[in-house]
């Protein structure tokens, strides 16, 4: 194995056995990390303990299970929000990270219809016909059908901004497109199809010149980069547990403690109010405002465990290691005739996902011949589909390199592509 | 690896040589399907011949599975009765939802029978079934349609 300065690759890899298995008899090449990570012993043994031995329901019964699973719950809160630089009062638990930005999103929709009704809302949360909300071309669904869901509820106009033809944002006219009109900004940190990683700061900073709300999808970034949520400049940030080692079914999104309190409730029920009569409610501070019904304990004492392990790898030198595997994946990509990389082509301000184009293959074909070599691809337009139809692709295939990941795995990726043109007889 | 099991020659001539690939001049009904997970989309048109044949035609984009299945599915519906076309349909999507297991009836498929590979890859079976869908779609558009069995 070639080496790797920033960190130990194979220490790294005998926590995660899974990448031991075969698959279609070949040995397993994961390249799938935007889609999912792989998870460590530490976060599987982190669950299971807490099943064995504390397993009950948090906030509520004053048995001694009760008290411990609280207290590991509240306790992991406060792991996860230092990760980022936050205040564990500043973090809500979600699902995944489509509830948090749901959960954003509906802040301004609920305020509006409680503000028809006359209730007293946060103005800034109200919104309609004549105001704008700003996305980008390079957006998730998960961050575009929400706010486009607003519109529809609210009236108000969606604007995004573009993109160039080498996957940068196209900021030559933000002024004209976050103006006074503009209530709400929302962007990805780190796209998921295409690698780039935005300048969300000054991003943030001409949002909050207009007086919009700031929103940062995270879920790329927060896995694969040392990220303080104060640098990022934005009022709410969403990421999920899932992408950085940690179980599915847990999601994050931090906000600053003024926003928070601003905010309307978006799913309601138990655990989420103060006070409750028949004929109205109120609602609890946040976070848990936002935290309605039973919670997710296991997922949020499993990322916690993931928190642990990423920062005793080092989220300095985790950065390091993609961005070496980056460099090393995108020379060898320019070396193969007839592929073509959707995004960034070089390293600067780029992460690890890459998506690519073969010419004469569609990128689900592409997949298929890298699965049968025992690489596991992602194939589609991933999510954003808007920026597929920007770069006229109908999809692409993507390789998410992580921490676990060592050169050899890009080169058995690289092997794979040549493998399928080679099969499917497009190479000159 | 058992690349071959699935994409047999039979598919991959398909997909490179696509057979009655094109518009129809006055289709009674056009349909536009996509597989919104990997964005494979296909338009079909229908009509009929003055025999009361039905008439296909399609333009696409998508995955080799796909294409050379519209491409077949155009082969065994293209000028023949809707009888004809329904039987074809039926003993594809069964063939599809086989899981590989059971012996598909070439007198029917024809060169369709090549997909039975693809029906042990789940991830692929919307793929090959995406213009089956689409044709389905169109002939019910246009009341050409024997039944409504799903």
């Amino acid at each position: 194995m070639p080496n790797l300065p920033a960190l130990d690759v194979a220490a790294v890899r005998t926590q995660f056995p899974i990448l031991e298995r075969s698959v279609r008899g070949r040995p397993l090449v994961y390249l799938d990390s935007g889609a999912t990570s792989q998870k460590p012993l530490c976060v599987l043994d982190a669950e299971r303990g807490y099943y064995l031995h504390s397993n009950a329901a948090v906030h509520r019964g004053a048995h001694a299970l009760a008290e411990e699973a609280t207290e590991a719950y509240e306790s992991a809160r406060v792991t996860i929000a230092s990760f980022v630089g936050a205040r564990a009062q500043d973090l809500v638990f979600t699902t995944n990270a489509t509830a948090a930005l749901n959960l954003a999103a509906y802040a301004f929709s609920n305020a509006t219809a409680l503000a028809a009704r006359g209730h007293r809302v946060d103005p800034r949360f109200v919104i309609g016909e004549g105001d704008s909300i700003v996305v980008t071309e390079m957006e998730h669904h998960a961050n575009l059908v929400p706010w486009q869901q607003v519109c529809e509820k609210t009236g108000a106009t969606l604007r995004w901004i573009g993109l160039s033809d080498d996957g940068r944002l196209d900021l030559r006219n933000l002024d004209s497109i976050i103006d006074q009109t503009t209530k709400v900004v929302s962007l990805s940190h780190q796209s998921n199809i295409l690698g780039t990683i935005n300048p969300v700061a000054q991003i943030m900073e001409a949002a909050h010149s207009v007086n919009a709300i700031g929103v940062v999808d995270a879920c790329q970034s927060i896995p694969h980069m040392p990220v303080d949520v104060h640098d990022l400049g934005a009022d709410l940030i969403a990421w999920s547990g899932h992408k950085m080692l940690g179980p599915t079914g847990i999601g994050f999104l931090w906000g600053s403690t003024e926003i928070l309190n601003a905010m309307t409730p978006f799913q309601t029920g138990g655990s989420m109010i103060e006070t409750v009569t028949l004929e109205r409610s109120t609602f609890a501070a946040p976070p848990q405002r936002f935290e309605a019904g039973t919670q997710m304990v296991a997922q949020a004492i499993g990322t916690a465990a993931a928190v642990r392990y990423l920062e005793s790898v080092g989220m300095v030198e985790i950065a390091a290691h993609e961005h070496a595997l980056t460099a090393h994946a995108l020379a060898g990509i320019s070396q193969l005739p007839g592929v073509r990389v959707i995004g960034p082509t070089d390293t600067h301000m780029r992460g690890s996902a890459i998506s690519f184009v073969v010419d004469g293959l569609h990128p689900h074909d592409v997949g298929q011949v890298m699965d049968a070599q025992g690489v596991a691809v992602r194939v589609g337009h991933h999510c954003a589909w808007p920026t597929c139809r920007r770069f006229s692709v109908p999809a692409t295939t993507r390789i998410s390199p992580y921490l676990y990941n060592t050169l050899d795995d890009i080169d058995a990726g690289l092997a794979a592509i040549a493998a399928a043109q080679e099969f499917f007889q497009v190479v000159n | 690896m058992d690349l071959e099991g699935l994409y047999q020659e039979i598919i991959l001539d398909h997909y490179k040589h696509p057979r009655g690939k094109g518009e129809l001049t006055s289709p009674l009904a056009e349909v536009h399907h996509v597989n919104p997970t990997c964005g494979d989309e296909i338009t079909v048109q229908i009509a009929t011949d003055p025999a009361g044949h039905l008439l296909v035609g399609y333009q696409g984009l998508g995955c080799s599975i796909s294409q050379a299945s519209a491409s077949v599915m155009s082969e065994l519906v293209n000028g023949n009765s809707i009888e004809v076309a329904e039987t074809a349909r039926a003993a594809f999507v069964d063939m599809m939802h086989a899981q590989g297991s059971g012996e598909p009836n070439e007198e029917i498929l024809g060169d369709g029978i090549a997909f039975a590979g693809v029906a042990k890859y789940p991830a692929r079976v919307k793929c090959a079934l995406l213009p089956w869908m689409a044709l389905r779609d169109a002939q019910i558009q246009a009341n050409l349609a024997e039944s409504e069995e799903g």
